[in-house]
C-alpha cells in the first residue's frame, strides 16, 4: 500500500514521459508448443473434412494456363453433388421434423411443469410425493427407455385403447415420439421452475406481504420474474438436451434429420450423409447457444454494474 | 400372473438372465467409459485454465464439438467412421478385414461426451480453488506437479463430486444408445423379450424400472462418496 502512494506521489509532479517497457517476446514455451500443434490437429481434422467432402462431390479445379502475363485465364470449378441432389431437401426436411417435434414438445411440456411444480411444492403430501415420483420416474431413466415405452408399449393394451377410442392417437409414431419428449421435458423444466423458485430469497415472500399484496400477485408480480431470471441459464440448456435428445426418434422410424441421415446412409453407405447430419446439429445447436446468451446478456443487464 | 413370472425367470423360458447380463454390460460400459472421460475431462480442464490461448482455443473446440453433437450421432460417426478410417489405415499395410467393435465404439462415445461434460465440471471447480493455495504450496516449496496432485486434486475432487455425480447418472442413461448398434444391452434384451412374448410394456417397464434402480443405488454411493470426502470438514 505505502509503495504504491509512494510511486504515485513521485510520479505525478514530473513530467517526464514515460515509456512503456517493450511487451516480453513471447517465448515458445511448453504449452504454448502442445497448443499450436493441437490447434494444428484440429485444422487438419477440419481440412480432412472438407476434402472428404470435396472427394465425395467430384469436386474438381481446372486451372487454364496461357503462355502471356495474367498466366491463369480462368478457373474451372465443377461438381457432381450426386449425394446432396438426391438426399439435400430430405435433410432439411428432416431438419424441420426435429425442430417441430422439440417445439412443440418444449411448449406442451412448459404448460404441463405448471401445474407439477405447484404440486410438487405443495404442502399435501400426497401430491408433492406423487409430482416427485413423475420427476424422479422421467429423469432417472433413458429416454430411449421411455420412447420404447410408450410406443411398443402402448401395444400391450391395444384392445382397452380401443374400447376409449385413443388407439389411433398411440398407432402414429410422431404421437407417441411427442408424447414421451413432453413428459420427459415437463420433468425437468418442473425441476428447473420447483428450483429456480425455491432460489428467490424468502425476504422477498414478507417484505410483500408486509405491504398487503396478496398472495397470487406476489408470486405474479415478484417472485416469478426472478425465478425466472435465475431460470433462464437452466431453460436454455433444457432446449439444447431436446434437440440432442431428438435424435433418437428415429429408432421409431420418424424420419427427423437423423431418420433422413439414416436412411441415406442405409441406401447409398455414403458416410457423407452422417457429416452433413453433424454440421447441422452442431449449427442448430451452437446458433441457439449463443442467441440465448445474448438475450440473458439483454434480460440480466440491469443486474450488472 | 404366473405367467409374467415364468417370463420373468431365469431359465430357459424365462428372459430373467438376459436381462441379467444386459445389466452386466450396461454396468460395465459404464465403469469402461468413466475413468478415460475423467481424465480427458481433467486435461482438458487444466488445458481451459492455462494461459495459452491457443491450449484454450484447442479445448474449446472439443468440447464445443462433444457438446453440440446428439450423442447418438457422436456414437454413429464413432463407429461407422473409425470402422471406415481404421479400414483405409490398415488397406495401407495390407489387412484387408477389420471391425470395430460396438463395445469399443460405444465406450469412446460416451467418453468423448463425458469428459466435454466434466471439463466444465473440473473447470468450476477449480475457481472454487483459491489462489493462496497455489502460493503456500510454492512457499512449502512443492514442484508444480506436486501442488496438483498432493493439494489441488483431493480439493477439486470434493468440489466436483456433486457435478460428476450428475454426469454419472447421465452417461449411466446414455449407455442405453449401444443398443441401437447392436450390443446386448438393458434395452436390446428387453426389446427381443418384448417383440417374442408380445409383452411389450412388461419388459420396457422393467427396463425402466432397472435404470431407476441402478440410478437409486448410484445415489446412494454418490453420496457416500460424498461424505468421505468431507471427513476433513466434520472436526470443525
Amino acid at each position: 500500500m505505502t509503495n504504491s502512494t509512494a510511486e504515485t506521489t513521485a510520479s505525478a509532479p514530473s513530467e517526464v514521459t514515460i515509456e512503456k517497457p517493450a511487451p516480453p517476446k513471447r517465448r515458445w514455451t511448453k504449452s504454448r508448443i502442445v497448443g499450436h500443434l493441437l490447434m494444428a490437429l484440429w485444422c487438419a481434422a477440419g481440412f480432412g473434412i472438407i476434402y472428404f467432402l470435396m472427394v465425395r462431390n467430384n469436386v474438381s479445379f481446372n486451372l487454364n494456363y496461357s503462355d502471356s502475363f495474367p498466366w491463369i485465364t480462368s478457373v474451372d470449378l465443377s461438381a457432381e453433388p450426386r449425394f446432396l441432389e438426391r438426399y439435400g431437401m430430405k435433410l432439411i426436411d428432416g431438419f424441420i421434423i426435429t425442430l417441430k417435434l422439440v417445439g412443440l414438445s418444449l411448449l406442451i411440456g412448459a404448460l404441463m411443469s405448471l401445474p407439477l411444480t405447484a404440486m410438487r411444492m405443495s404442502k399435501i403430501k400426497v401430491f408433492s410425493a406423487i409430482s416427485y415420483a413423475y420427476v424422479y420416474f422421467f429423469r432417472g431413466t433413458p429416454m430411449l427407455a421411455q420412447v420404447f415405452l410408450i410406443y411398443y408399449g402402448a401395444g400391450s393394451f391395444t384392445d382397452e385403447l380401443r374400447d376409449i377410442g385413443l388407439w389411433w392417437f398411440f398407432r402414429d409414431a410422431w404421437n407417441c415420439a411427442v408424447l414421451a419428449f413432453t413428459f420427459n421435458t415437463s420433468a425437468y423444466q418442473t425441476e428447473i421452475l420447483r428450483g429456480s423458485i425455491e432460489n428467490v430469497p424468502k425476504g422477498q415472500w414478507e417484505a410483500a406481504d408486509a405491504v398487503g399484496l396478496p398472495r397470487w400477485l406476489i408470486f405474479w408480480k415478484i417472485i416469478l420474474p426472478q425465478a425466472l431470471i435465475v431460470s433462464l441459464r437452466p431453460y436454455g440448456n433444457e432446449i439444447i438436451l431436446m434437440i440432442k435428445g431428438s435424435a433418437i426418434v428415429s429408432i421409431i422410424t420418424i424420419l427427423d434429420l437423423m431418420g433422413e441421415t439414416r436412411r441415406a446412409f442405409s441406401r447409398t453407405y455414403d458416410f457423407q450423409a452422417y457429416v452433413w447430419a453433424a454440421i447441422m446439429y452442431l449449427v442448430m445447436v451452437e446458433t441457439l447457444r449463443r442467441i440465448w446468451n445474448r438475450l440473458e446478456n439483454r434480460l440480466t443487464r440491469h443486474l450488472k454494474r | 400372473m404366473n405367467e409374467i413370472l415364468v417370463m420373468l425367470s431365469f431359465g430357459p423360458d424365462g428372459w430373467g438372465d438376459q436381462i441379467a447380463t444386459g445389466v452386466v454390460l450396461t454396468v460395465t460400459l459404464a465403469l469402461a467409459s468413466l475413468p478415460l472421460g475423467l481424465v480427458i475431462g481433467l486435461i482438458l480442464a487444466l488445458a481451459k485454465k492455462s494461459s495459452e490461448p491457443s491450449l484454450r482455443a484447442a479445448a474449446d473446440v472439443y468440447t464445443t464439438l462433444f457438446r453440440g453433437l446428439p450423442e447418438l450421432l457422436t456414437l454413429f460417426l464413432v463407429y461407422y467412421g473409425g470402422q471406415i478410417l481404421i479400414q483405409q489405415v490398415l488397406s495401407m499395410v495390407g489387412i484387408v478385414h477389420f471391425e470395430v467393435s460396438a463395445f469399443v465404439a460405444g465406450m469412446v462415445a460416451l467418453s468423448l461426451v463425458f469428459s466435454s461434460y466434466a471439463s466444465e465440471a473440473f473447470l468450476s471447480a477449480f475457481r472454487g480453488i483459491s489462489q493462496g493455495q497455489y502460493e503456500g504450496a510454492h512457499a512449502l516449496g512443492l514442484s508444480r506437479f506436486q501442488t496438483l496432485r498432493l493439494i489441488i486434486l483431493p480439493q477439486l475432487i470434493r468440489l466436483s463430486l456433486p457435478a460428476l455425480g450428475n454426469l454419472w447418472l447421465i452417461l449411466l442413461k446414455d449407455t442405453s444408445l449401444v443398443s441401437i448398434i447392436g450390443m446386448n444391452d438393458i434395452i436390446r434384451y428387453s426389446n427381443m423379450a418384448a417383440r417374442t412374448t408380445k409383452e411389450p410394456f412388461l419388459f420396457f417397464s422393467l427396463a425402466c424400472l432397472i435404470y431407476l434402480v441402478l440410478a437409486v443405488i448410484s445415489s446412494f454411493g454418490i453420496s457416500s462418496l460424498e461424505k468421505w470426502t468431507k471427513k476433513g470438514d466434520a472436526q470443525k
